[in-house]
Parts: structure tokens; sequence; C-alpha cells
């Protein structure tokens, strides 16, 4: 178990490297820089001096050798500073922070609208009997998949806000401003877990052993939830993993829809200014997650199937 | 306003005010005229106001951008302010003002009484810190910085009375005072650095006073109570009506229209033309105003082997169809341009004759330049065909259809035109590396000192002008105080950059804004951002 964990962090680690490196590269292809970027920014404010440019570069260190301002920032990475942005000057670290509350409530309300939202429709379509409504329920998450986020999203603030006022069209006020842009993001998220949960069911109720469980007596629902819902929900899971990532994507869309603050919106912003320091906060900090809630996965698993830590220390113990 | 045809009568302005008066009254009302409703001003109430995008700064110093302006502006008091109707420049938070006469040296006699949001009064030693800490000011500060650049010393004659010394004339400084990038600040905020002052904010001596600052999200503004020395062109004296200002950050602009049409907000910014449809009628007021300054045009690069020959500027020129496009991209109201400025530029002289459609000019033209049209209708003189690119960036969402349109109509004439897009960011780089034939843009400012920046071979010269008598036009009027003699050399340099081509002007840049009914005298300043002290809700 210690090597599995051990192997696992490593990964984690080399994944975040790998995220900061190509976006720094990326960014550093692009033509132009943060400071000509800021100078263009109204691009109607007239004409800017090009020795200024050039000495706000130098202050910033962006007239240095791409590896050397590589190193630079990696170093002061690898101790959390991120620097401060070139747009507006404050520490990229507290942009960050500030951004965060407003994503981690959106993206965990959605994350727990798209499990029970996408679990539910997944075990009702495979347990009803009538055709016709497995029929129907099952065409909903490929529909959910493919309808584009902003779209769900301008529809919903058209219906519950600017027809029936339900709910506000923007900001970040309350629970009620919480529940149209978490349903969006949740709609391709939920329709996603159902897709796959949905087809891991169906694959485990043709199993042996739910045959084994019906023959022993057990009845619909606890076949159903207690023997098939267990040994299919590890592939969906591992898509649950996978969403996250696509979660704290989706926030930037979501996010500019509903004029909600969050890590979404000031990674649009950051990029649009190619305000270098933030983007790679912004990345770092994303992939954090994302190798975290993978990490976390990866360590559940073993206690929904015991084989997978016997198999990982056996090849370990033969390596 | 944008109908108004100019500041200094020109012969056709009493026939086209005739003709305009009556989309005027309707379409571009100053508030008070197309606003129904109670007709007594009352004090009180919250205008909620949603705009596209928040510039992450709260410091009118140092913002650019409008939608920030439209907040952060109401914060701070300038020396001077400027009637958008006539350009005049009037007292504000200075009584009065003597320029010498080769426009070196402005002394300004300050109001007395006025004090800022911390209790601080103005005297002019606040407006030296002010003027002395601009410089400094950093990246943001580029528009500020531009207003003081050659500036000498500012020095305190007296507790109220302040002196400007520029090495070079300065006559656009006058204006410049006026504008919301040299609003006066308290001594405690000029000595912050840049970066605090756009995060914190500022202690302004302004009619409102920030309260709330929420990056990305909003900006909320409370009226400064005692407030009493506004600028002389408000109507109202003292405090201002409305108690409250809350401006929303809503990107999306179908959310800011759904948000004004089912009352969430009371006012929205950037209303473009695929937005009149949903907002006409009912309980909104749509309010337009020409930017001025230049106008929108292809920005040329007189330096290329192509483009150095004048006939080719011309045809160029003549070949532009300014009114399909207007009609067909812009929004209503949105004037072609008469000239290298715009109509509500101090100065601006109609040249409407000289930018006038004529396809068969403009063929002639490059005919007498020895281009000859191809088989494919293409242009081309000793095996070289005649083809240019518009370089573009995609900072307003009617450039690419305007530019495709523009394209066409040059390849009605011959003139084969690739169009190049390009990352907002690359902008200022584009022209300072000089990688382009012609390029898409603008410039917004209330002074016609503005061609001097943009066209004097002198300067930065981005648009790699030759040496000729328009750098004297230009640096003459930047030298004199005498305005008759001003308005004669602005009318020279307007005449000779349009009748050279060194810029085609296209399409005059329209500000709209979309106000519920129920707001009253939401009124533009001359640069056609909004004052709200006059602004009440009933």
């Amino acid at each position: 178990m210690r090597r599995y964990v051990i192997k696992r962090l490593a990964q984690a680690v080399g994944v975040l490297w790998a995220a900061y490196t190509v976006s720094f590269l990326v960014l550093n292809w692009l033509p132009g820089d943060p400071v000509t970027a800021m100078a263009s920014a109204g691009m109607d404010s007239g004409d800017v001096d090009p020795a200024r440019l050039a000495a706000l570069r130098h202050e910033y260190g962006f007239d240095k050798p791409v590896l050397v301002q590589y190193a630079d920032y990696l170093g002061q990475a690898v101790l959390g500073d991120f620097g401060g942005s070139v747009a507006t000057g404050r520490p990229v670290t507290s942009t960050l922070a500030d951004a965060l509350p407003q994503t981690l409530q959106l993206t965990g309300a959605a994350i727990l609208l798209a499990v029970l939202l996408g679990g539910g429709l997944a075990v009702l379509a495979t347990y009803t009997a009538r055709r016709w409504l497995r029929q129907l329920l099952l065409s909903l998450p490929p529909l959910g998949v493919s309808v584009p986020t902003f779209w769900v999203g301008l529809l919903l603030v058209e219906m519950f806000s600017f027809r029936l006022h339900w709910f506000p069209a923007f900001g970040n006020d309350g629970l009620k401003g919480l529940v149209l842009p978490a349903l969006t993001l949740a709609v391709p998220t939920g329709a996603q877990i159902a897709q796959v949960l949905a087809k891991s069911l169906l694959t485990a109720l043709d199993q042996a052993y739910v045959e084994t469980a019906r023959a022993k007596g057990a009845g619909r629902w606890r076949v159903h939830l207690r023997h098939a819902l267990r040994n299919a929900s590890l592939p969906a899971l591992t898509v649950v993993g996978l969403l996250v990532g696509q979660l704290i994507a989706g926030s930037v869309v979501v996010e500019t829809v509903f004029s909600r603050d969050g890590l979404g919106r000031v990674t649009a912003a950051a990029v649009t200014a190619q305000d270098i320091p933030v983007v790679q906060g912004v990345v770092a900090f994303g992939a954090l997650i994302f190798v975290t809630t993978n990490l976390v996965i990866d360590l559940i698993y073993p206690l929904l199937d015991p084989r997978i830590v016997v198999a990982s220390d056996r090849r370990a113990a033969l390596a | 306003m944008n109908a108004l045809p100019a500041f200094r009568a020109p012969r056709w302005a009493p026939l086209a005010a005739l003709l305009t008066t009556s989309v005027l009254l309707t379409a571009c009302g100053s508030g008070n005229d197309s606003n129904s409703g109670s007709s007594r001003p009352k004090s009180g109430g919250t205008l909620t106001f949603a705009v596209g995008s928040d510039a992450g700064c709260v410091d009118p110093q140092q913002v650019g951008s409008n939608e920030s302006i439209y907040s952060v502006r109401q914060t701070v008091d300038s020396l001077t302010d400027q009637d958008p109707r006539t350009g005049k420049i009037v007292p504000w938070l200075a009584k009065s003002w003597d320029i010498n006469a080769d426009a070196t040296e402005f002394t300004f006699h300050l109001r007395s009484g006025v004090t800022f949001s911390d209790g601080s009064q103005l005297t002019a030693q606040v407006v030296k810190d002010n003027f002395d800490a601009v410089p400094k000011l950093g990246a943001l500060g580029v528009l500020a910085q531009g207003y003081l650049s050659g500036v000498k010393s500012t020095t305190v004659v007296d507790p109220l009375t302040v002196k400007v010394t520029f090495r070079e004339p300065n006559a656009q400084f006058l204006q410049a005072t006026s504008t919301h990038s040299l609003g006066i600040e308290s001594s405690a905020s000029v000595k912050k650095i840049p970066q605090q002052k756009c995060s914190d904010g500022v202690i302004g001596s302004g009619p409102f006073v920030l309260k709330q600052y929420v990056q990305n999200q909003s900006i909320t503004l409370a009226k400064r109570t005692g407030y009493d020395w506004g600028s002389s062109l408000w109507s109202k004296k003292g405090e201002a009506y409305l108690d409250k200002l809350v401006f929303k950050v809503v990107p999306e602009a179908g959310v800011r229209v759904g948000s004004l049409q089912s009352g969430q907000v009371d006012a929205i910014s950037s209303v473009g033309k695929a937005n009149e449809a949903a907002l006409g009628g009912g309980q909104v007021t749509l309010l337009r105003r020409a930017n001025p300054g230049v106008v929108f045009g292809l920005g040329v690069n007189n330096a290329r082997p192509l483009l150095k020959d004048v006939k080719v500027r011309q045809a160029i020129l003549a070949a532009i169809d300014r009114k399909q496009i207007t009609d067909t991209v812009f929004p209503t109201g949105t004037q072609p341009a008469t000239s290298v400025l715009a109509q509500t530029t101090p100065d601006y002289t109609d040249l409407s004759s000289d930018l006038a459609f004529d396809a068969a000019k403009a063929k002639s033209l490059l005919e007498a330049a020895g281009w000859k049209a191809g088989s494919d209708g293409i242009r081309a003189k000793d095996g070289k065909k005649l083809s240019l690119t518009i370089s573009w960036f995609p900072n307003a969402a009617t450039n690419q259809p305007a530019l495709e349109l523009v394209q066409q109509q040059l390849k009605a004439v011959g003139i084969d035109v690739v169009l190049k897009q390009g990352q907002v960011s690359q902008f200022a780089s584009t022209l300072q590396g000089g990688d382009f034939d012609l390029v898409w843009s603008n410039v917004t400012r209330s002074d016609p000192d503005i061609l001097r920046t943009s066209f004097s071979s002198q300067l930065a010269n981005f648009y790699r002008l030759p040496a000729t008598s328009l750098d004297t036009a230009l640096s003459g009027q930047a030298a004199t105080t005498d305005t008759a003699k001003r308005e004669q050399l602005v009318d020279e340099a307007q005449k000779l950059i349009v009748q050279n081509a060194y810029n085609v002007p296209v399409v005059e840049l329209q500000t709209q804004l979309a106000v519920s009914k129920k707001v009253h005298s939401l009124d533009f300043d001359s640069g056609s951002r909004i004052q709200l002290h006059d602004t009440w809700i009933g």
C-alpha cells in the first residue's frame, strides 16, 4: 500500500511540473508580452512611448532570456510565490485566494447536482421495466453532453430570471444566485456520469453474481443497488475524477455567462491580458486540484475493489 | 448629440440641424428631453448600472477603459470641465486660469473651500503632488502621462494658485485638465504606490465616494454629503441627487439586455446593433454619442512601397462607400466619417466632399498611377499585383463585418485585400514594429491635438508619414492659445491628412447606452462618458 501511495504522489508532482512548464512555454511563444498587452488594452487610448515600455519590460523581467525567466518563476512557484499580476499589481496568490471560494461553491454544487441527477437517471433508466421510459431516459445524457454550456446558461437565465424572476441573472449573492450556474455546469457533467454509469450498470446486471443474488431471493432494488451498483460505480468514479478538470474549465464559461466572480473569470481576464504570472498561477492551481482529486480517487479504489492494491503490491513484490 | 453637426457653425449646419432634429429628439436624448415620467427631479435612490468588463483598477488616473471610467470618474473632480456641445473649457476646481502666449505656462486659480472625502483641503500643493506623481504611475498611467509629457515643473505660487510649466508648447494641456485621467486626488492617495491605488481606490473630492470594490463583480459608490463644488456645466448645485451608485460587471451582452428589461438593473453599457431590436420601444431609452478623436479608419503605413504613391492612397479613400458600411454593420445613428476627426471633436472640419464614395475616380486614379486591371480583376503594375493587408484586432464586434465590406469595396476597383487578424495585445507592438500596410484603428480624445500625437512625423510617427508642411500645422496648433488661429491650423491639418490620404477615415465610433425610462438626466460628458451628479430616478 505504501509503495502504491508513493508512486501516485510522484506521478502527481510530475503532472504539476509538466502543466506549469507547458503553459509557461505556450505563453512565451505567443507574440507580444503583458506590457504591450497592457499598453494596447484600451486600444483607442493613443500612442505609447516605446522607451517607457522598454523600461517596464525590464522592471517585470520580460527582457531576460526565456530560460532565465522560467527558472526565476519556477523557483518562486515552488515556494508558493507566483509573483504579482502585471495587469493589476496584486499578488497572484491573493487573487486566487479571493476567487477560489466562489468557484469551489459553484463546482461543489455542480458536482453534487451532477452525481445526484446523473446517478439517479442511470439507476432509474436501468431499473425501469418500461421500455419506452428506459429509451427516453437513456436518450437524455447524449443530449446533455452535446449542447454547449453557454447556450444552456443563456436559456436558463432567459427562462428563470428574465421571465419568471425566480433567480438573479448575475452575481455571487447567496444560494439563490448559485442555483442557475450550478445547474448549467451540472448538465454536461451529470450527463457523462449518467452515460458511464448506465452502461456499466447494464453490464453488471448481466453478470453471474447478479444471477446468484437473484437466485438467493434478493429483491430487485436490493440486487440493483447493493450488488450491481457497487461494482458498476468504479468506472463512474474514474469519470468523476476526470470531470473535476472539466468543471474548472467549464467555470470559465459559466462564470462569464452568470457574471460570477471566480477562478474562471480570473482566467479569462488573465489570458486576454496575457498576464503571465496569473495564468501560471491558475494553471498550477488547477493542476493541483485535478491531481489531488485523482489521487484521492486512486486511493478510494482499493476500498471499493480490494483486488486493485493486491495486484499493484504483487507487481511491486515481483519487481 | 452625435447628430449635432459641429462646434463652430459650418455652412451646412442649419440644414443638417433641421434634418436631424427629429432623430435627435427621439434617439439621442440627453436625458431631460427624451425621458418621460415625473417631471420634478428628486433626491435619493440607487442607480444600478451593468457594464461589460472590469479593468481591475479603480484609480481614475490609471484606467483607460470606458466601462471603468463610468464609475470611477464620479469619485474625482478635475481642474476644468469641457462643454460637450461647444468643446469650450469651463471652470470646475479651478475658478480661472492664465496661459502664456506660447502655451508653455499654465496658471490655475483654485476654488477655495474644497475638501476631499478624508477631510483634507484642496490646495495648490495637492495639485502639485498629483502632477508630480503622474509621471511615476507606470504602465497603467500612460494616458495621464501623455497629457503631462514634456512637463518641466509644477510650482506652488500661493496656497490657491499653481503653475505648470512645459519645455515645449503644449496647448492641449488645458483640455487635458478636464479629463478623468488628470482628476485630482488627495495628497495621501497620490503618495501610495500605483498598484495600491488601483486595488484600494483613491480619496477624491468628487460627488460620489468609493464604498466598495469587488474585482470582476461590482463597484459601489455613495453620495458625498456636503459636496458643493460641482462643475459649472452641471444643472444641480451642491450634492448629487442619487444616494448610491452600483456598477455590476455583466460580461454577456444578452444578459445585460435581459437584466435591464426585467428591471434587475437601471442602465447598461455597450449596446450593439444586435441588441437594439430587443430594446426598442417599451421602458428603455437608447443614448448615443459619437466618440471624439480620430475616427475608426485605415491607418496607412505611408512608408510601404505601394502606399508611398499618393494616387493609390487617394484611390482607397474614394473606393470606400462609408454609408453602406455604417448602415449595414453599425448601431443606428452611427455616422460615416466626414473628416479624420469625429464631429464631436473641437475644431472639427467637415470634409465630406473629400470623403465621398466615387468608384470611377478611384479607378482612374489607379489607371493614372499605372495599375492596369488583370484578367482576375485585380490590378497589376510591372508584374506586381496591387495587394494589401489590413491588420485588425478584435476589440469591437463591428470590426470584422466592417472590414469584410471594405475588402469587397476595394476589390471592386481592383485592389486585392487580405484581412489579417491579430490579438488585441499585439496592437501596440504592430504599430511600433511597422509590419503592416493598413491597420484598423481609432483614438478617443476630445482635443484636436490628437492629430499631432498620431500624425506628426516628429513624434512616434507610427504611420511613417514623411516630413511635410503638415508638421508645421500640427506643431503650430500646439503652440497657440489663440482659439481662432488654432482652429485654422487644425482645419489645415485635417485637410492635409485627408487630401493626401495619410489616413483613410471610415466611420465614427459611437457610444451607445440603454437606460430605463425612470432614469433622468444621465448625460454624456465631452469624452462621451457619463456624469451622474445631475442624474435622478423618478
